[in-house]
């Protein structure tokens, strides 16, 4: 214990040694642990359930690809069974979506809400650890904590998805890239947590209280994620062209549009047209343009029209991986450093 | 050692398009126990903010501890704070509050913080939200004394106490003063306390500083004269603060020494502390800035009635 019972020794030194950074952490902790501890109950929950449905997907995988002959009955209900399993899977990804958000807005939002709204600010910083040193102390450990739980629950969540990326006899190819599931894999999903996380801090200090910085919190994270999702993402690296071939089932589409012999875009109602022509020899060509069906591309190209393709193929999802994590990394350093300066200058 | 533990020139404070504080300048010399006295939105809070750099000035300046810098490690390291209605963390236990400050303080008296608890029977595992009034007070102070500051500075802090408790806060307060030497700042609008705890008053009103200095200069600078209350309107040879009539009788409250002579008919008394506080509450315009230690004052020292 530092005692020192002399207040009035000299004591003259105007910039004196700043309290160690390592007193923070008991501070930190004994103020969070609940919140952790919540976090660590919610996805470990998850991973039970994860790891439970997983072994079950798996041994419906390998019963389904080492069934032979592939044609018979017996093996359609194995590959059945196991469509049953990939069907599950992907509203099992989609709700998934939603943790980053849930602890960015009950973990992140509440740590500097609740001080400025229940008054505790003006103990913790007038204590004289400083008040950006304070606010760092609590937000980094913080947030690398909720984004290495993530990102151990992604590694588990890639175990459980991987027979669905693997197989090839359910007919429903799965795209790495396709939004619903990149950002719970690789280091996407960590990434994601930990930006949350930082939204709900700065969105607590900036509204103040608690319950509606969680609510904004929440807004926030979602628009940013739908945004990432819907806009930004297929853009981060140029997509590749084909010119009247499709991309690998296995890309992620971007657009695709037919072009009339001099360049100009064709409008679907010319397609439609062509299309009719053709009508007795293509069987049931609608006005529509089924483009998977082989035969009406033929016919389209036969008569002039050129088909581009642009697209991103599945050998980008670790370089679209880190450029995602990437921004979010920088994002959340950020948006802490902005929680930071608002906390050290804000005024009571 | 004579140094100004607050230290302001021409500060002000606005929020939004309303003065909290303005043009306050002002010295509080350590070893006092100082109160800041006035109604409730005079300012004391906004400048106990202020010194403390939980807010930052609209205008002026303001230091601390001798020149320091409000929030600065320097200036926080001597200074303990007890906010208004004493924020503690409900959540956490005695023994956690006490863990939490001597964490994230320079220094910090554990022996001394479990002593004082155990003296005023607070038990340290319960949540200090579980405490009554009084104890949380206590232990807001216990732990503010615990860091061995230089200045105490306590926001209200006897406000929501009941006499008893505000009674055995302050002497505390006191004992820290006399025997540790902590210099006090106080703020408070319970003026029946003061008289028995402060040696220096700074009146706040409206957002100005109406009179400051050492409450012994204060009250020897002040007499009450009492008179016929027909004469009392031609009364003009001291400046007079505030009338107070009682039927034929008025008291009158003028800037004047025991050797000024008193006026044929009237009969002059000492003021007390209290009687003054109010009688310049009461004049908001009127404004009594002796400050006997240096010159520096917005206004020169006059009474305008």
């Amino acid at each position: 214990m530092t005692a020192l019972t002399t207040p009035g020794r000299p004591e003259q030194d105007a910039s004196p040694r700043p309290v160690p950074w390592r007193r923070m952490a008991w501070v930190t902790w004994r103020q969070h642990r609940f919140a952790l501890g919540g976090v660590a109950a919610l996805l470990g929950a998850l991973a039970v359930w994860l790891w439970l449905i997983g072994l079950q997907a798996h041994h419906a995988y390998a019963a389904a690809a080492d069934c032979h002959p592939a044609s018979s009955s017996a093996c359609g209900l194995l590959v059945g069974s196991f469509i049953s399993h990939l069907s599950a899977a992907q509203n099992v990804a989609i709700v998934l979506q939603v943790v980053p958000a849930l602890i960015g807005a009950f973990v992140g939002a509440p740590v500097l809400a609740r001080e400025v709204e229940t008054g505790t600010f003006r103990y913790a910083w007038t204590l004289g650890f400083g008040r950006w040193r304070w606010t760092l102390a609590k937000l980094v450990p913080l947030g690398v904590a909720v984004a290495a739980a993530a990102g151990l629950f992604s590694l588990l969540f890639s175990w459980y998805y991987q027979p669905f990326f693997v197989q090839t006899f359910s007919g429903n190819v799965q795209v790495p890239l396709y939004s619903t599931v990149f950002d719970l894999r690789g280091v996407a999903f960590a990434a994601w947590t930990l930006a949350a996380f930082a939204i709900g801090a700065l969105v607590g200090m900036l509204i103040r209280r608690v319950v509606p910085a969680l609510a904004a919190t929440l807004v926030v994270y979602a628009g940013l994620a739908v945004a990432a999702g819907a806009y930004l993402r297929e853009h981060y690296l140029t997509p590749l062209l084909v010119k009247n071939v499709n991309p690998p089932s296995s890309a992620l589409i971007i657009s695709q549009q037919w072009y009339a012999k001099g360049g100009q875009p064709a409008s679907q109602a010319v397609l439609g047209q062509v299309l009719q022509q053709g009508a007795p020899q293509l069987g049931g060509g609608k006005g529509g343009i089924p483009q998977q069906d082989v035969t009406v591309n033929q016919w389209l190209i036969q008569h002039g029209y050129t088909l581009w393709t642009s697209y991103q193929p599945e050998s980008r999802f670790w370089p679209f991986q880190w450029i995602e994590g990437g921004w979010l990394l920088a994002l959340s350093v950020l948006l802490i450093a902005a929680s930071a300066w608002l906390v050290s200058r804000r005024a009571a | 050692m004579s140094i100004n533990v607050i230290e302001t020139n021409g500060l002000g404070k606005r929020y939004g398009g309303t003065w909290a504080l303005r043009e306050c300048s002002l010295a509080i010399p350590a070893g006092h126990v100082a109160a800041l006295v006035g109604p409730n939105g005079a300012g004391k809070t906004t400048l106990l903010n202020l010194a403390v750099g939980l807010a930052s000035p609209s205008a002026g300046g303001v230091t601390v501890l001798g020149g320091r810098a409000p929030g600065s490690p320097a200036a926080l390291d001597g200074i303990a704070f007890v906010a208004q209605d004493a924020p503690l963390y409900k959540n956490l236990s005695v023994a956690d509050m006490i863990h939490l400050t001597r964490n994230l303080s320079r220094r910090f008296d554990q022996e001394y913080a479990e002593t004082r608890l155990g003296e005023l029977g607070i038990p340290l595992k319960r949540k200090s939200g579980r405490l009554s009034g009084g104890q949380q007070a206590q232990l807001a102070l216990t732990l503010a004394l615990a860091r061995r500051p230089r200045l105490l500075m306590l926001d209200e802090p006897v406000a929501m106490l009941d006499p008893v408790a505000r009674h055995d806060f302050m002497a505390i307060v006191l004992t820290a003063a006399v025997d540790d030497g902590v210099s006090v700042v106080l703020s408070s609008h319970v003026l029946t306390e003061l008289e028995r705890v402060a040696d220096y008053l700074i009146l706040l009103s409206r957002g100005r500083v109406q009179m400051a200095g050492e409450v012994d200069d204060l009250l020897a600078s002040h007499r009450v004269l009492t008179g016929p209350a027909l004469e009392a309107d031609r009364y003009a040879e001291r400046p007079v603060v505030h009338v107070r009539r009682a039927e034929a009788q008025a008291h009158l409250l003028v800037r004047a020494t025991a050797a000024d002579p008193v006026p044929p008919g009237f009969q002059a008394h000492p003021v007390g502390l209290e009687e003054l506080a109010l009688a310049y509450l009461r004049e908001p315009g009127a404004a009594a800035l002796p400050g006997p230690a240096r010159g520096r004052h917005a206004e020169p020292s006059e009474v305008a009635k």
